[in-house]
């Protein structure tokens, strides 16, 4: 087992209290698997992506473990989870257009940063990791303003998984690129998982289509909480989850038109985290709810790695 | 490259020339006449000797002639390195003149400038960091550049100067002593250097840290810095970065200021009667000499722009960026 997250509870601090954006999640990522973490906005995926690297000022370890390789990682000590961060897990952030300091020459970064870490720079391997991606090595000489936004994105790419980490956690990588860098984005990180740089990939976005054309398995996150984690083709034919199954049916196909029948969205919105309800969170918004999901439902597995929680199944 | 100097040259030499007539025309539309002033310093009781004194100096001066003439043979005399001769210290040459006060307004205004700014940006590094410092520095870096330079020049003249008599509180030197590269001199420039120098430095120094401090904060907010520090990069690196980046708008910050010392060195000069361009200015104001007046101004002018120019180049060396926005790039 590559990853193991345990009851995981992150919350932010805020001057209305305690928002709690991650409130117990569970799951495993085995080696070589590529985890797709779809959920809307402030469903708490970009919170657990933060968790398993680095939490920022605002967040509180609140409870639960994250194991990875068999070692637990430190995630609420900022100064040993240092000893973790690029070696072991590493991230491919959001914001990769302006990940790079804008008066250093990219090869110089790379290398004060690796001497930074007490690695020595490898001109070679970077060149040939380059390659792998379709950039030419001239772009260690260029300064970041100097390339487009897409070669930005694949340069940190390279950099993020220069020290082959166990787990590259990949944060809405795709989110601002048009639809044919998408896909060489997606393809780069198959090609880096393939080749063995990265042993396991946390694949971070609200795109629901692209997740299930590169990841293994599919986690939906709902309000802070696992809705349905299942094999990709699994989730996308046959959601079991109702939340999920709204969320598929709102995909548009490629060709098809609408003309007779509208795409429907899901009515309503996700309840505040501030001081949630009991029970299912997805409660208000669910066609199917009755009294008895005033309880929380268990995480169960349905069908050999398929877990739902929802009392409907 | 070549496009982007010619573009800049073409535009200090605009400026150059706006500033140089603004410049002829102050002293002109000055109220008063120099010459009825010199006229009154000689004490002629004679009206014939009078007029013909008056007659003498008008056609000396070249004011008898029209105004448009006067404006071309300025440029004339100008472009030949020629200010014209003093009417306060007549006969000295203009340049003479300003040429005695250069090293002092320089000497006092270099090391004010330039320390202010190193040592600014170094103490608003550290406040950034430092929450103890931080709240120190702050509230008082805002009361030093809040504060105008004769006030403090006038509080420390007066508190170290009167009260402690540790130091003189005013000219460039002792009057007992002939100005000469001896060390007793040099010893006594020295002392009477430390307080302008102390006025000037402290207020901006304040105003500096400030800066530094608020471009650090928004540095180490920035999204490399967050990338780096997810990678594991120790904070030491991270600070080297954002110093770095935090130095380019304090650099631009440095070639604004220029202009405005050059007011801030003039009063405190005042204050301690220092003999530097900033007393020349007020003696030429008060003796209604237009040509030292000019000379001056032109020298301050050229010095802005020198200066200007001088930061432009070290901007394209420390900021890859503007080489890009040079090559015609998007920027």
């Amino acid at each position: 087992m590559s990853l193991t997250v345990t009851d995981l509870r992150v919350s932010y601090q805020t001057l209305r209290g305690e928002v709690r954006a991650l409130d117990g999640v569970s799951f495993t990522v085995a080696d070589g698997e590529i985890l797709g973490l779809a959920g809307e906005s402030g469903c708490g995926k970009t919170t657990l992506g933060k968790s398993l690297i680095r939490l920022d000022g605002r967040m509180r370890h609140a409870g639960g473990t994250v194991e990875l390789d068999g070692r637990e990682l430190p995630i609420a000590d900022d100064r040993a989870m240092n000893a973790f961060r690029f070696r072991e897990v590493s991230l491919v952030p959001q914001y990769s257009m302006s990940a790079l300091n804008p008066t250093r020459k990219i090869g110089r970064m790379v290398a004060e940063l690796l001497r930074s870490r007490g690695e020595t720079p490898d001109r070679a391997k970077l060149e040939s990791r380059l390659a792998q991606v379709g950039l030419p090595r001239e772009v260690l000489d260029r300064y970041p303003i100097e390339l487009s936004g897409g070669m930005r994105q694949r340069v940190v790419m390279v950099i993020s998984t220069l020290l082959d980490p166990s787990l590259l956690i990949a944060d809405e990588i795709t989110s601002a690129l048009d639809v044919s860098t998408q896909q060489a984005v997606a393809r780069a990180l198959l090609g880096f998982r393939d080749a063995g740089h990265v042993t396991s990939m946390v694949f971070i976005t609200h795109d629901l289509a692209l997740t299930a054309r590169i990841a293994d398995t599919i986690m939906v996150m709902y309000a802070g909480r696992l809705a349905e984690k299942a094999p990709a083709e699994v989730l996308v034919e046959q959601p079991r989850h109702p939340y999920t199954r709204l969320l598929v049916n709102a995909l548009p196909e490629v060709g098809a038109r609408h003309a007779g029948r509208r795409l429907t969205g899901i009515a309503g919105s996700p309840p505040s985290l501030l001081d949630p309800p009991p029970g299912c969170r997805f409660r208000e918004r669910c066609p199917l709810a009755d009294d008895g999901c005033a309880e929380q439902p268990p995480v169960t597995e349905v069908a050999p790695g398929h877990h739902v929680a929802c009392w409907k199944v | 490259m070549r496009r982007y100097f010619g573009r800049k040259l073409l535009v200090y030499a605009l400026t150059f020339v706006v500033a140089v007539t603004v410049n002829w025309m102050i002293p002109r539309f000055m109220p008063g006449d120099p010459v009825a002033g010199m006229l009154a310093r000689a004490g002629v009781s004679q009206p014939a000797a009078v007029e013909a004194m008056r007659v003498y100096y008008t056609n000396l001066f070249g004011l008898d002639r029209p105004l448009w003439q006067q404006y071309a043979s300025f440029w004339g005399t100008l472009l030949r390195g020629d200010f014209g001769i003093s009417i306060w210290l007549f006969p000295t040459p203009v340049s003479t003149v300003i040429l005695r006060a250069v090293p002092y307004t320089l000497g006092l205004m270099v090391p004010a400038v330039l320390l202010s700014w190193v040592a600014g940006n170094r103490l608003g590094a550290f406040a950034a960091r430092r929450r103890l410092l931080d709240n120190t520095v702050l509230p008082l870096g805002y009361v030093l550049t809040a504060t105008p330079y004769m006030w403090l020049a006038v509080i420390l003249a007066w508190g170290l100067g009167v009260v402690a008599g540790w130091f003189p509180v005013a000219g460039g030197y002792s009057f007992s002593l002939q100005p000469s590269f001896t060390a007793g001199f040099l010893l006594d420039l020295l002392h009477h250097w430390v307080l302008p120098f102390l006025s000037l430095f402290l207020v901006a120094l304040g105003g500096w840290a400030i800066g530094m401090r608020n471009m650090i904060i928004y540095e180490l907010e920035s999204d490399y810095a967050s990338y780096l520090a997810a990678l594991g990069a120790p904070a030491r690196l991270i600070r080297r970065y954002a110093f770095r980046n935090a130095v380019l708008p304090q650099i631009t910050g440095l070639a604004l200021q220029l202009g405005v010392l050059v007011a801030g060195a003039l009063v405190t000069e005042i204050v301690f009667s220092y003999p530097g361009l900033g007393s020349l200015i007020l003696k030429a104001i008060q003796n209604q000499d237009f040509f030292l007046l000019q000379g001056t101004f032109m020298f301050i002018v050229i010095g802005v722009l020198v200066a200007n120019f001088v930061i432009d180049l070290v901007y394209v060396v420390v900021d890859p960026r503007t080489r890009a926005g040079m090559a015609g790039a998007r920027g």
